[in-house]
């Protein structure tokens, strides 16, 4: 490391990102004197050819910085963005697609729904903490920026398993930063999933959701506006925190110089961004901004260029009046900083003073930072000088990859490589080891520690698959689910990533919602792997096809390449979160801890299920992953999703309960602990039991349903099967005369504990 | 006639918004109140809701305590005013000396989220009036700093968790002054009011409002 405050000290290029480490100072513009050394920045000599043709001379180190920051894979999307446009994005509820800083769709009656996913993957592992505390931060920001009030988030975190001390650091860290951001923030942590697998081990993945609600007049774009409106910077002041994270952590891998990168990771104030919202949304009710941008990414880079590229019109901008925490930072370091809790907004030039007053009021920081311009120029200046003066456009288009991709050489063979056993394992046995695998178990010593219950519209809240909201006292609701596999999407991207879809839109479909809109979180490997890439492009067909089959839109989303470390990929690992709307709102929706003694217990969906492939069994059990996953099947999932909404409307059924991870025994072992009843399950084969073939779920009903229930199914296309009955104190499996079976009391022990026990010692 | 009842709102706060509109449901009249707006005369009673006034800086409650207002706060509840400090508000109250004790971190050091289970330990408050003594509620608890500590013992404890989570002195889930008109609860009572699955905070809080009334009429007549 050389001196803190050179900005080049804290850059180092990624893996074999940016071809000759040597090419430096010399291909990096034009030196003045006593200016640090910025080398490359993360940037090719190609794209570093590129910037200087576009300007026609070198760039100055404050365009480079910029440039480096707005062209990094984090926010150019520079490997992603030629695949991206395969995935439907309209419909006529869409009211904002991609490319926005969320999307919105419309709930009718007036109201909007605002929604964003986006990974804080990289900083998680630098600094867990403080990483996932500035990933909630940033997705709430990119909500409010919209117009709307954050209403709900929801969390999808990866580890590598807890055995190892370094993932049990990370898992610990991450979970309490979310909640002691979101917690202070105000803002509920209503679900979200949790995974463990080896791959994750050096590169934990943290996704983060939020969801907002507004009504239609509030809406805000993140336009400049017309020449005259005046940036005002709102919020924390900068300093030299998280300077380059887009570029240096979060487009590149790791390697064990990797906690030299802790000086890139953004510090989080909960209470300033919490002053923030409630600041901006006073603004938005008072009709007095054109537009805002938020700084997360980038930072002034990108709230500069993206508002003035969106409105066709140039900005000027003047560094000496950004308030900041440090003294003599240089132009480059304040383009580049990362710090959190700021805003940009865009004022008619009469407003400015009653904006400036809303912002004391609320004890928020506001600087007047710079003007909009006609032309498509940003202009910096800095000490009186101009720094920068540079297209918008130019940075916010940045190069377009359409890197190689080909199938593994590897895939094949673990097609082909099936598992082979003497002899079926015993069921009992088998659920017991899937009751106590972390990803599968109680995951409440996680969110008991997120604040879920704020603001009295979760009806509900996390374990329960679907989180439901109600849309305050309109009768509506909200429902969304967040579904992730990264093991089945290794085996087959394309499948696998459609069935998340189906998986999500029938959790949703369980509450009684219609699904709506799906935001995706893309975590891939190295993109310059041409089967990194392969499986980047496989899963984007999949998310597409499943979304045309269910007739819904993708509006948002957030790629994360370079999840690497040591040159090792993580399985490809798409995160579907689906929003639905309830309409009505059922005040006791299905959930699966309201199984009697007496209720049977019925299988909605084809039987036959056999396939193994990617399932919790084989690789819990057997130590095994391997075989090909089944495909999904549009028809099936289409029925599965109508026939669960007509189910949950209907009221006879008071458990749903989809069949993924673990299969039906899982499945079915939930509603048991969570309803503190056990069951008898008929099955003619152990596979049948663990399978997790796709459009599937369980339905608990009262003894005189069963007739109803089958008809209604019936009329959708689905099969219908009785499966077992609930009651005794055992959860037993019957397939033929064979009887196996656990306690109910121990399958509960096992399956709260697996997660405390492990964090022990 | 209905007694206005004050929510403070400092800058932090997150949870002005859920008792307006808990007390609203209850058939009670409730403005959130700024608290840099300082203006309490009037209120037929006070609430300081949950959040994190101040961000929690220094200590829960320790510069909230400061603000203008709670001087107001503190020469109503002297004259009787029910106030009742909910989660954040209890901290703020017991910063304030109005209550007893300090509320320190949670036993296991983590944050908890999640509806408990509480009995009636006294039925002479602004919060228990309708109760019978040991009658048991569910109502969610959302805190850290939850565990109140009371060395001197002198504390009056209103409700009590059956299984403490958080290492609180005898158990305490909301606590008195000596008249009863001030009261500080841990678990959110405002949580379990609509129609939810739970509605375990209502009694409660439909004591407070009953109190509010009744304290009108006494300063009417």
């Amino acid at each position: 490391m050389r001196v803190r405050r050179h900005a080049a000290s804290f850059v180092t290029a990624g893996p074999d990102t940016t071809g000759p480490d040597t090419a430096g100072p010399d291909t990096a513009g034009p030196e003045t004197e006593g200016t640090p050394d910025l080398g490359l920045l993360g940037l090719s000599v190609e794209e570093m050819s590129d910037i200087s043709a576009r300007l026609g001379r070198p760039p100055s180190p404050a365009e480079l910085a910029m440039f480096s920051v707005m062209w990094s894979e984090h926010c150019s999307y520079k490997s992603s963005r030629a695949h991206l446009g395969r995935l439907p994005s309209t419909a006529p509820w869409v009211v904002v697609g991609p490319g926005e800083n969320a999307g919105v769709v419309d709930l009718g009656d007036g109201w909007l729904a605002a929604l964003r996913i986006e990974s804080h993957n990289h900083p998680s592992f630098v600094e867990p903490h403080q990483g996932a505390a500035t990933g909630v931060g940033g997705i709430l920001r990119d909500v409010f920026t919209m117009g709307a009030r954050p209403v709900a988030l929801w969390d999808s975190i990866r580890f590598g398993p807890l055995d190892d001390p370094l993932n049990r650091y990370l898992f610990g860290g991450v979970v309490a930063g979310i909640a002691a951001y979101g917690n202070a923030v105000g803002v509920p942590t209503v679900g979200g999933e949790l995974a463990f697998e080896e791959c994750y081990s050096g590169n934990p993945l943290v996704n983060v959701m939020c969801l907002g609600v507004m009504r239609k007049d509030q809406l805000v774009l993140g336009s400049a506006g017309p020449p005259g409106s005046i940036a005002v910077l709102l919020g924390a002041s900068t300093g030299r925190d998280g300077i380059g994270g887009a570029s240096v952590l979060a487009s590149a891998g790791f390697d064990e110089d990797s906690g030299a990168k802790r000086p890139s990771v953004q510090v989080g104030d909960p209470f300033e961004e919490k002053k923030l919202i409630e600041a901006c949304l006073e603004l938005y009710r008072r009709g007095l901004v054109v537009g805002v941008q938020d700084l997360g990414a980038a930072g002034l880079s990108c709230a500069a260029a993206e508002p003035a590229a969106r409105a066709g019109v140039g900005l000027d901008l003047d560094l000496d009046l950004v308030h900041v925490r440090e003294s003599e930072m240089t132009a480059p370091e304040l383009l580049m900083s990362e710090s959190q809790e700021r805003m940009m907004a865009f004022v008619p030039p009469e407003r400015v003073p009653e904006v400036l007053e809303v912002a004391s009021r609320w004890e928020i920081d506001a600087s007047v930072v710079g003007s909009v311009r006609p032309g498509g120029m940003v202009r910096v200046t800095h000490g009186g000088e101009v720094v920068a003066e540079v297209p918008a456009e130019s940075l916010t288009s940045g190069p377009r990859y359409r890197r190689p991709a080909g199938e593994p050489w590897w895939l094949e063979d673990r097609w082909s490589s099936t598992y082979r056993y003497l002899r079926p394992p015993d069921p009992a046995e088998a659920l017991l080891a899937l009751l106590d695998y972390p990803a599968l178990a109680d995951r409440s010593w996680v969110f008991e520690q997120y604040d879920h219950l704020l603001f009295l519209d979760t009806v509900v809240g996390p374990g329960f698959g679907a989180a439901l909201l109600s849309l305050g006292e309109t009768g509506k609701g909200m429902a969304v689910s967040v579904d992730g596999n990264g093991r089945l999407c290794s085996l087959d991207p394309r499948r696998g990533a459609a069935r998340l879809v189906f998986e999500a839109a029938l959790n949703v479909a369980i509450v009684g919602a219609r699904p709506l809109a799906v935001v995706d979180n893309l975590n891939f490997g190295n993109p310059e792997h041409s089967e990194v890439m392969w499986q980047f492009v496989e899963t984007i067909e999949g998310i597409a096809a499943a979304c045309e089959a269910l007739g819904i839109p993708v509006v948002g989303g957030n790629v994360s390449f370079y999840n690497e470390t040591d040159g090792q990929d993580i399985d490809p690992t798409p995160v579907i979160g689906l929003l639905g709307i309830a309409e009505p709102l059922l005040t006791s929706p299905p959930r699966l801890d309201q199984a009697k003694e007496g209720m049977e217990l019925w299988l909605l969906g084809s039987l036959p299920g056999r396939g193994l492939a990617g399932s919790c069994l084989e690789k819990v059990v057997f130590g095994h992953v391997g075989g090909r996953p089944t495909a999904p099947d549009p028809s099936a999932g289409r029925g599965a999703v109508a026939l669960a909404r007509r189910l949950a409307d209907a009221g006879f059924a008071p458990v749903l309960q989809d069949v993924a991870d673990g299969g039906l025994a899982m499945a079915a072992a939930e509603i048991c602990i969570r309803s503190s009843v056990g069951a008898a399950i008929e099955c003619p084969d152990f596979r049948q039991l663990f399978s997790e073939d796709p459009h599937r779920f369980l339905a608990a009903t009262a003894p005189g349903y069963g007739d109803t229930l089958a008809a209604a199914a019936g009329e959708m296309g689905v099969p219908a099967s009785l499966v077992g009955r609930f009651g005794g104190d055992t959860i037993a499996f019957h397939l033929g005369s064979a009887v196996s079976s656990v306690p109910l009391e121990a399958a509960t022990r096992t399956w709260r504990e697996a997660i405390p026990r492990r964090l022990v010692g | 006639m209905t007694a206005r009842v004050a929510v403070v709102l400092f800058p932090g706060t997150n949870c002005e918004r859920d008792v307006v509109r808990a007390l609203r449901a209850l058939g009670g009249d409730a403005e959130p109140v700024w608290h840099g707006d300082h203006d309490v005369s009037g209120a037929g009673g006070v609430v300081l809701p949950g959040g994190f006034a101040h961000g929690d800086y220094l200590r829960t409650g320790a510069i909230a305590r400061f603000s203008p207002l709670m001087a107001e706060v503190e020469r109503a509840a002297a004259d009787g005013l029910p106030v009742l400090g909910i989660c954040n508000g209890f901290q703020v109250l017991c910063e304030a000396g109005l209550l007893p004790g300090a509320l320190i971190a949670n036993r296991d050091l983590r944050f908890i989220c999640r509806f408990v289970e509480v009995e009636v330990a006294d039925n002479a408050t602004i919060l228990t009036s309708g109760f019978q003594m040991g009658d048991r509620l569910r109502i969610p608890l959302n805190s850290y700093e939850g565990a109140w500590v009371d060395p001197e013992g002198s504390g009056r404890v209103v409700i009590r968790y059956t299984d403490d989570p958080n290492g609180s002195h005898r158990a305490a889930a909301a606590v008195a002054n000596g008249p009863g008109n001030v009261v500080g609860v841990m678990p959110h009572p405002e949580r379990a009011v609509l129609d939810r699955y739970e509605t375990g905070g209502k009694g409660l809080l439909e004591g407070f409002l009953g109190a509010c009334e009744s304290d009108a009429m006494r300063r009417a007549s």
